[in-house]
């Protein structure tokens, strides 16, 4: 437990430290998982204790994202002012995005012959 | 002083009652999920949300002071992203195969995410500040937010769309994409991590674990793919 804490956070701390270095447009998160990756690649045995701690982890990723949501409450005034707007652009938006990303997902899949 | 307000005064100095008020309030919500059968109209994140955001009104506690607690919780965003590293490289070779779909999709959606929310609140009437910090809103947190900046939109009302993106897409995936009649989970998958990301993501891996993978990868990619559409789309747009 304490070793794949150790791995996801040196991996997270080298993304944060690499992105502000080489003045990337990547999280570091994003950059540390791309680095975790690369070590799984390489079968370093650092990597291995990790699997389990991190599905574990992943399991409740969506509990992670509640205290950001509670932050929706800091913009109520201008939600309430521009509600139908915004409501409107954001589930249409997000529907097509989905819709558009998944049909041409599969079409490319598809034409390519597998599946 | 009487003893309900001296202990008042104890849980509003501790970071212990509002950490223990998300971890309760996502309890009831995963237990709500459960009630209504695992209908992704009842997804936990929102219930938790509406039950947090009602709490801190009536105690009339400021969101700093709720998330003095809840940034334990916030804080494991970070290693969970990395975490995603263990899937990805689990299922590395279907994921090696899907490249091609992958990247076309992954243009197509994040072009679609950004026009289609930035042309239509424009056209009910949004204001410009609303529409620059909503154009990237399908990208995860801090690379919308960092977009947002560069755009001269508000950091923090994007964080605000950003989650209510994520809320929706992980709403409406699931029936969108039946009633689209698309079963291949990879596709399922990246396509609610490019719409939706790390919410999107936590939703696919609820439903399985290869679909969770692709959101994964979208979740990332549509990071990149965002910082560099989101500056060229809005110059069009003008």
């Amino acid at each position: 437990m304490i070793t794949a804490l150790t791995v996801l956070l040196g991996c997270q701390l080298a993304g944060e430290v690499a992105a502000r270095l080489l003045g990337l447009p990547l999280p570091g998160p994003v950059l540390g998982m791309l680095l975790l990756f690369v070590l799984l690649l390489g079968r370093v045995r650092l990597a291995e204790p990790v699997r389990e701690p991190a599905q574990g982890l992943l399991r409740y990723f969506s509990l992670l994202f509640v205290p950001a949501g509670v932050g929706l409450m800091r913009h109520a005034g201008r939600l309430r002012a521009e509600v139908l707007p915004i409501a409107i652009a954001l589930v249409v938006s997000t529907a097509v995005t989905v819709a558009v990303t998944a049909l041409v997902f599969q079409l490319v899949a598809r034409a390519k012959g597998e599946r | 002083m009487g003893p309900v307000e001296r202990v008042w005064v104890y849980l509003s100095a501790t970071p212990l009652l509002w950490l223990a008020a998300t971890l309760l309030a996502y309890e009831m919500g995963s237990w709500i999920f459960r009630c209504a059968g695992g209908s992704p109209l009842a997804n936990p994140v929102p219930i938790a949300v509406a039950i947090l955001i009602a709490l801190l009104h009536a105690t009339g506690t400021p969101y700093e002071t709720y998330f003095e607690g809840a940034q334990f919780v916030h804080f494991l965003l970070g290693p969970a992203t990395v975490a995603l590293a263990v899937p990805l490289y689990q299922n590395r070779v279907q994921v090696r195969q899907a490249l091609v779909p992958m990247l076309t999709a992954l243009v197509a959606g994040s072009a679609t995410a950004i026009l289609s929310a930035v042309a239509l609140a424009r056209w009910l009437g949004a204001s410009s500040e609303t529409l620059k910090s909503m154009a990237p809103k399908s990208a995860t947190t801090p690379i919308a937010m960092a977009i947002s900046e560069q755009i001269g939109g508000l950091p923090s009302l994007t964080a605000a769309f950003v989650i209510a993106t994520g809320i929706v897409g992980a709403v409406l995936v699931t029936p969108l994409l039946d009633a689209l009649r698309i079963r291949d989970w990879r596709g399922r998958g990246f396509s609610a991590g490019v719409a939706a990301h790390g919410l999107g993501t936590a939703r696919a891996f609820q439903v399985n674990e290869l679909a969770g993978t692709f959101a994964g990868i979208g979740l990332a990619l549509n990071g990149v793919a965002t910082a560099i559409l989101v500056p060229i789309l809005l110059g069009w747009l003008r």
